[in-house]
């Protein structure tokens, strides 16, 4: 099935290139077509003065059509040309320079979110209908219901300024102190991962209590295994499919959408306490940047995961040819 | 409930501030505001029940006018995305064909945005010019902006399990009746499948409410969201956070009635689907 794979991987490249192409004309307009006003003031950031409005103008090709405006703004997207107007710094080296430490905060977090999850939504399956399972539940949807950034904000503050307990925000590299590194990114990581630990941890839940009914699962009980050895091998082994599919999907939306907030409440300076920043300022190319660096990778990101799917579960292949 | 008479039930207004004013606490005037401007807390009676913010603002009152901003961009976002979300499920549902993919490939494209990233775009390109798009024209600090931003952002998480109804429905023998009395298509979409896709908007219009007003908030924290004068919860906990050494109430309030908020109607919302749609598979992000 080797050609099989190789053509739905050649489709879904072909079709991410599509989408990409896509990202970018949505971003260009976002910024530089649907708002009123002009686009040039827009631009230059909160307090502009009429020369740099000039200049800015001459520089993004806003008297020209259309589509001159759109080569000019994917030309200093993807030559690292995009420079902001409020700080002066060039903001795709500001946004690779942020990038491991977002990178740090969105892996660790996932780590934490799946290994809690299967943790629980197995317990909450054993345990089903009982004082503990409900609690659990309750407790999953007081985790989805929370504000990321507001619970970040009442974690940093309580057991970081209050208790003392972890510090209370900032970053340390990992190469000058390992320990402190870990140290400060424990409250972030589970800020972040306490949303999906809740979605996570229900959807498992329900699925193992549906495998546990499975006549597969009935047989090897049946054999004499013991109860351990069925659920992790056989229950857990199938359940985990639905979850790792989510975290196929959910990743990518983390780094677009929850590291934003959770770096800003914690001033870890990594790419989305940039954004963050960017925002609060209204400083337009620096967000540009920002979205479409960040729905660019999004998009590569989930065809890599679909094809590695695809490589693992042939029927996969054939759901992808009948679209 | 209380959010949506705040003006009938406040004292003042959530501008209005009270910076040299003094209260009663436990018998003894206590300055709302102390020299070293930090604000008092809960005095939990009458007046500045929850405290005041740093320029002697009531919060209970701003959490009242805040709530009712976020209540109402929440609502009034999700009824947007319905009907968005309606005509383009029920045109790419009904018309299948060119227009099916196109649409398709639309809400692809609209899909592969994580949803505060999309909201962030739109909430600070259109906070500084508005909008002017035909007749339509907003002020960069209009509610309608977030309320637009959001709506718009959400409408692919409805649209495609109404397209999914409509392919199955166009089948049936209703419709099939319908056609052979020679009503037109708009006559079909409108009058015959739509109704039969309540149960699909109602079994989402809590979970979109839900998901719209934490969006709302997370683009307010950021500030892509409710532009100054207008608060919002989500304005208030940004406003809390950076003060939250001296007065930890400033957030801690805003974002427990957030919590609140969410977490009951999400419980009510699991009970619609219960009844309505017990098979249904929803599921959203933010």
């Amino acid at each position: 099935m080797g050609s099989g794979l190789a053509r739905f991987a050649a489709r879904r490249l072909v079709s991410m290139v599509l989408v990409l192409f896509a990202v970018s004309v949505i971003v260009f307009a976002i910024f530089n077509v649907i708002p009123g006003g002009d686009p040039a003031v827009r631009m230059a950031g909160k307090v502009p003065t009429e020369t740099q409005i000039e200049a800015i103008r001459e520089e993004w090709g806003f008297d020209e059509p259309v589509y001159v405006q759109y080569a000019k703004t994917m030309e200093k997207l993807f030559t690292g040309d995009l420079v902001s107007y409020f700080t002066q710094l060039n903001v795709t080296d500001e946004i690779l320079n942020g990038a491991p430490r977002t990178f740090a905060l969105a892996i660790g977090a996932s780590v934490i979110w799946m290994a809690f999850a299967i943790g629980l939504g197995l317990f909450g399956a054993i345990r089903q209908g009982a004082l503990s399972d409900r609690l659990l539940n309750a407790l999953a949807l007081i985790g989805i219901a929370m504000p990321v950034f507001w619970l970040g904000a009442m974690l940093s503050h309580y057991l970081g300024s209050e208790a003392g307990l972890f510090p209370s925000g900032g970053y340390v590299e990992f190469l000058d102190s390992p320990a402190e590194w870990l140290w400060h990114l424990v409250l972030p990581w589970f800020t972040l991962a306490v949303l999906f630990i809740g979605i996570y941890s229900r959807v498992l839940r329900a699925d193992v209590i549906e495998t546990m009914n499975e006549d597969y699962v009935r047989a090897a009980r049946a054999k004499g295994l013991s109860e351990r050895r069925v659920m992790l091998n056989h229950v857990l082994r199938n359940s985990l499919i639905p979850i790792v599919t989510l975290w196929g999907l959910d990743f990518g939306a983390v780094l677009g959408g929850g590291a934003i907030l959770t770096e800003q409440v914690f001033g870890l300076q990594g790419v989305g306490q940039y954004a963050a920043d960017s925002i609060g300022q209204f400083d337009v190319p620096a967000v540009m940047g920002v979205v479409m660096y960040g729905a660019f990778f999004i998009v590569v990101f989930n065809t890599l995961v679909d094809i590695a799917y695809a490589a693992l579960d042939p029927r996969i292949r054939l759901e992808g040819d009948g679209r | 409930m209380a959010p949506l008479w705040a003006s009938e039930v406040a004292h003042t207004t959530p501008e209005a501030n009270h910076l040299t004013d003094t209260v009663e606490v436990d018998g003894r005037p206590t300055e709302v505001v102390d020299e070293l401007g930090k604000p008092i807390g809960p005095t939990w009676s009458g007046r500045f029940f929850l405290g005041a913010d740093s320029n002697g603002r009531d919060i209970m009152v701003r959490l009242l006018y805040g709530g009712r901003n976020s209540l109402l961009i929440g609502v009034l976002a999700s009824l947007g995305t319905i009907a968005l979300g309606l005509l383009v499920g029920l045109l790419a549902g009904y018309h299948r064909g060119w227009v099916d993919a196109a649409l398709n490939w639309l809400m692809d494209v609209i899909w592969a945005f994580p949803v505060i990233l999309l909201g962030v775009a739109l909430g600070t390109a259109l906070a500084i010019g508005g909008l002017e798009l035909g007749p339509l024209s907003l002020e960069g600090d209009s509610l309608a902006i977030p309320i637009l931003i959001i709506a718009v952002v959400y409408v692919p998480y409805l649209a495609r399990p109404v397209r999914g109804r409509v392919l199955a429905l166009r089948e049936r023998e209703f419709v099939e009746a319908a056609r052979a009395q020679g009503m037109g298509a708009p006559r079909i979409v409108f009058g015959e499948i739509m109704p039969n896709l309540l149960n699909t908007v109602a079994v989402m219009l809590p979970l979109l409410v839900v998901n719209a007003i934490l969006l709302e908030a997370a683009l307010s924290f950021l500030g892509a969201g409710v532009q100054a004068p207008n608060a919002s919860w989500g304005t208030m906990i940004a406003e809390g956070v950076d003060r939250i050494i001296s007065a930890p109430h400033l957030a801690i309030v805003p974002g427990a009635m957030l919590v609140a908020t969410v977490l009951s109607l999400a419980v009510f919302g699991e009970g619609v689907r219960k009844v309505l749609d017990p098979k249904a598979e929803v599921r959203m992000e933010h």
